[in-house]
């Protein structure tokens, strides 16, 4: 029965309600691809117990001819989720042991839909990464290999859980969150789509914190149809989200076949970064092509800011993570290391709980809220922000939505950047932007590299105009015909 | 900070020449909600350790603050009663630091946009004197929670019921020049809150403590360096502290030294302030705006509308009661001290369209009723003698029915008994004697038994006094004095009817 794992969601979907097979099939299969995958490293914690009952529930409903958008489907969940009663680390040994009481709002909109947890996914600690390698719990390895190389591949981050299970079929779709690209780029590492809302669409609630005014969760799937179905059940608004927007969830799915005819595409011309690989322009300007041929106007637009995005990023989200990560002080849930009095407790719990990258955001931010530094820093990229937002309103004058690369490469050795921070966080040059402006922003695949590793287009939309991101996504993908899939070498 | 004259008074005399205090204060006053600032946990107080905690409130991960609205209404209200700037946008920040009481590692509090600006408080002083202290702002932030040093030899332990809940610092500026005015400050401020029904002033319970900022200069002079003395939580360890910290700081520059800016802790135990932290060690924060937060944004409507729903405020009061009823400046700020004082005065002094003396009611209630009250532990509000039974004996006084000196006696007995006055007076035989007849037989049977005194008194006429005295003595009080004083001074020959 593991065909069955190579349906879409919405393939599954539509089996379950014709009753082709069952949810509790479907999600024993989905079990045994993830126990014959551990050399992903994928899940960090696997829930079979919980998904069978729940996979159970779901065919009695869906037996009665009842049952939600997502009713049987097994997903996988990013261990940033609180997720009641089951463990939930943010992949930081600081969260050593931490069983949440409460269900994050994300995950809650999903099973009341209808959908099955198998478990968690792993991902770079407190989601800081853009490789999955700072994980207390290791390396993801991406399913994908460059082509007659064993050299095991990063999958992205800081969902580089979510976007290899993904691509490695363990779970039909994935939740996972974007602060700076973290669904976008991993989604373009692996070959599948990823699509961050507008800022305020997804409630934050019970998802921990890496920088508020960035976080935003979103699905990682195997086609734009399944984003859009994703994305459905896990938006709306929460009271106990004083960010998130009160404002209707469309049926996205439905928006899809409506064509891109007329539409302005605007290419920004600061996207055209030096030393940026020959393939991946080729790729943009391929993209351009494909929605020009699908009835695009293609429009040339600026966003004279763009080169100053990749520094006020890593002002603004270290500094909140900074506070944001203060409560992790082994008082009340976690690690402790006991110390001779309460500081050196902080210290030496904080010193062990936290791996490198986190303390060097930590000290980062630190830093930029002092005293004498903070208007150099914190207020003077506050203040780029709100033009690196305007650039964008002004840009949409013209246009509806923009195509960008996704990432400036494809995906990377494990270990390759790890010494160097700097080039890692390059990775995140086309969509921390994004982040900074609340848009939403997709990243669909759109082909290969000359090592055979998928590369990815991402499309910004406007503000709560998902639509029209996943009608355009739509087309690309449609146009790109993106059908490869990588070898299943992991399997045991 | 206004320019005042110094008062020779408020001076403190050094061994080199006179000293000035300049004082400010920080008041934080918790707001009366029922739920916290951005959780929906209980804020009663004295329940069992830890038991009023919500998620928000112990910092779990992912958990998100969500601002109270009532707890902002309540800022606004104490805003207005402040006379102060509304702003209609404000911000929340974070306010970064560890401590194991602070679970988030951060207090949300306001830095730079408070919610309420620049606004007034009125001091009344004695003698008449009114001091005006300025109000720097008011912001709403969290209160942490609280740690328990004794209770383990070890270890320590944090109950976080307190956790979260809304206070509002109003912060004044530099305007109070002496320990008393201090102390009136509080009370004042106190008052208006109480008033307003947003904080209970309550300082057992730490509903209302005090920073206070000392400094002391040449009178009139370039401000000196300040210290902050932390967390005084009565108006007397206030008045205490400053005392101290003023003579402290004045012995320091006497003998040449410099005052180093730092954090004070007052201990009452021995009246002195300790050094807590200088200047150097103090924290950096980290203010940012919260951005879990969105900035706070009030409609103008809405202020209006609190506006309007303000209840009368003690200046207000006292002003009308002085024009109202002619009371004095002193009484009228006596009364107006506790809503409920003044409530229970007017009721005394008002009955219907009709109106009792008001300068007799006034010192019913200020010394006779008060008295009472102090000397058996009662408030106004536990007061067995209600207004209306009062306002009865008052009624008993005015029209004659009973003297002033029985009056005691019956309030006294209304006090212990519960009964009404003018059944004290009916069953207890109190009924004032107006009949000129019996008083002057009374009158006679003295002077009789006294004649060496009739012939003092008739060339010392102050030893009238003396006859009156006894006079109310043989009538056990209740001859009507003002009958008596008559009839006496005819027949002593003291007055001009002779």
């Amino acid at each position: 029965m593991s065909d069955l794992t190579k349906l879409t969601l919405a393939g599954a979907r539509d089996a379950l309600k014709k009753k082709e097979f069952t949810s509790v099939e479907l999600t024993k299969a989905y079990l045994d691809a993830v126990e014959g995958a551990k050399a992903l490293n994928a899940y960090v914690t696997v829930t079979a117990d919980k998904a069978l009952d729940m996979a159970k529930a779901s065919d009695a409903k869906l037996a009665k001819g009842e049952g939600g958008t997502l009713e049987g489907l097994p997903l996988g969940i990013k261990d940033l989720f609180a997720t009641k009663d089951v463990l939930t680390t943010a992949c930081s040994h600081i969260l050593d042991g931490f069983k949440p009481p409460y269900e994050s709002k994300v995950t809650s909109n999903l099973w009341r839909d209808g959908a099955v947890m198998l478990g968690k996914l792993n991902n770079d600690e407190f989601a800081m990464g853009s490789s999955n390698e700072t994980s207390f719990y290791g390396p993801v390895v991406n399913p994908w290999r460059r082509k007659g190389d064993t050299t095991k591949i990063v999958p992205g981050g800081s969902s580089g859980g979510s976007s290899a299970a993904v691509a490695a079929r363990l779970c039909l779709a994935a939740t996972a969150t974007d602060t700076g690209g973290s669904i976008r780029q991993p989604a373009a590492f692996t070959g599948t789509v990823g699509i961050k809302p507008t800022y305020g669409r997804c409630s934050r609630w019970g998802i921990v914190a890496f920088a508020s005014s960035l976080d935003q969760a979103g699905p990682i799937a195997r086609d734009v149809r399944d984003a859009a179905i994703m994305l459905r059940s896990m938006a709306g608004y929460d009271e106990n989200d004083s960010t998130s927007v009160d404002r209707p969830v469309p049926d996205y799915e439905a928006a899809l076949g409506k064509g891109v005819k007329g539409l302005r595409v605007g290419i920004p011309k600061e996207y055209r970064v030096d030393g940026m690989p020959a393939e991946i322009d080729a790729l943009w300007t391929r993209g351009i092509e494909w929605l020009k041929a699908a009835g695009a106007e293609i429009v040339d637009v600026s966003l004279p800011h763009t080169k100053y995005a990749l520094p006020t990023y890593y002002i603004v989200a270290p500094a909140e993570c900074s506070s944001n990560l203060a409560r992790y002080d082994g008082v009340r849930y976690g690690l402790r290391v006991e110390g001779k009095d309460i500081t050196d407790m902080y210290e030496k719990t904080r010193a062990a709980g936290f791996g490198t990258e986190v303390r060097r955001r930590v000290l980062i931010g630190t830093y930029v809220l002092s005293a004498g530094y903070y208007d150099a820093y914190y207020l003077k990229a506050q203040q780029v922000r709100t033009l690196i937002a305007r650039d964008f309103t002004e840009a949409y004058r013209s246009c509806d939505v923009l195509l960008t690369p996704t990432a400036p490469s494809a995906a990377f050795g494990i270990g390759e950047k790890t010494a160097d921070p700097l080039s890692m966080y390059l990775n995140d040059v086309f969509t921390v932007t994004v982040n900074l402006a609340g848009l939403p922003g997709i990243s669909v695949p759109a082909g290969l590299s000359s090592e055979g590793l998928p590369l990815g287009l991402q499309l910004i939309g406007k503000t709560f105009d998902e639509e029209t991101l996943l009608r355009t996504a739509y087309a690309l993908e449609e146009a790109a015909q993106f059908n490869a899939e990588p070898a299943a070498w992991w399997r045991a | 900070m206004q320019n005042r004259e110094p008062r020779k008074e408020d001076l403190i005399k050094g061994a080199t020449g006179d000293w000035e205090i300049v004082l400010g204060l920080e008041v934080h006053a918790q707001v009366t909600s029922k739920s916290k600032l951005f959780s929906g946990a209980s804020t009663e107080f004295g329940a069992e350790p830890n038991t009023q905690v919500s998620l928000v409130d112990a910092a779990m991960p992912g958990m998100l603050p969500v601002i109270n609205r009532y707890c902002v209404e309540q800022a606004v209200k104490t805003g207005l009663g402040l006379k102060a700037q509304i702003n209609l946008r404000s911000v929340f920040d974070r306010k970064n630091y560890f401590y194991p009481d602070l679970p988030q590692g951060y207090q949300i509090s306001q830095f730079k946009n408070p919610i309420v600006g620049e606004g007034v408080v009125l001091l009344d002083m004695p003698g008449g004197r009114t001091v005006t202290v300025g109000i720097e702002r008011l912001h709403l932030e969290q209160d942490a929670g609280k740690s328990l040093h004794d209770q383990s030899p070890t270890m320590s332990h944090v109950d976080l019921n307190r956790s979260g809940v809304a206070l509002m610092e109003i912060v004044s500026k530099p305007d109070m020049r002496s320990a008393e005015e201090a102390r009136a400050y509080v009370t004042k401020l106190r008052t208006i809150l109480r008033y307003l029904g947003t904080c209970d002033g309550n300082m057992e319970e730490g509903s209302l403590r005090a920073d206070v900022n000392v400094s002391v200069r040449r009178p009139g002079g370039p401000l000196g360096t300040r210290c902050e003395m932390t967390n005084v939580n009565s108006i007397r360890f206030i008045g205490q502290a400053i005392e101290y910290e003023a003579r402290r700081q004045i012995e320091i520059l006497e003998e040449g030294g410099k005052i180093a800016q730092e954090t004070r802790l007052f201990d009452p135990k021995d009246g002195e302030t300790r050094s807590m932290r200088s200047k150097e060690e103090a924290h950096d924060y980290r203010y940012f705006p919260d951005p879990d937060l969105l900035p706070l944004v009030l409609a103008q409507a809405d202020v209006d509308r609190i506006a309007a729903s303000l209840p009368e405020l003690p200046d207000e009061k006292k002003a009308r009661l002085m024009s109202d009823y002619a009371l004095s400046a002193y009484d009228a700020t006596v009364l107006v001290g506790e809503k409920a004082t003044a409530d229970y005065y007017e009721a005394v002094v008002k009955d219907g369209s009709k109106t009792r003396d008001p300068k007799l009611a006034a010192n019913w209630v200020t010394v006779e009723l008060f008295g009472m009250l102090n000397r058996e532990g009662h408030s106004i509000e536990t007061s067995p003698v209600s207004a209306k039974q009062l306002a009865e004996l008052v009624d008993l006084i005015s029209d004659g029915t009973i003297s002033g000196r029985i009056a005691k006696q019956i309030f006294d007995s209304m006090y212990k008994t519960g009964r009404s006055a003018s059944e004290i007076v009916e069953k207890d035989g109190l009924r004032q004697v107006t009949d000129s007849g019996a008083i002057e037989a009374a009158i006679d049977a003295v002077m009789a038994a006294n004649p060496d005194k009739v012939e003092q008194a008739k060339a010392k006429p102050a030893l009238a006094a003396w006859f009156v005295g006894q006079v109310m003595k043989s009538t056990s009080g209740k001859a009507n004095p003002q009958v008596v004083n008559e009839i006496l001074a005819r027949k002593l020959g003291l007055s001009s009817e002779g």
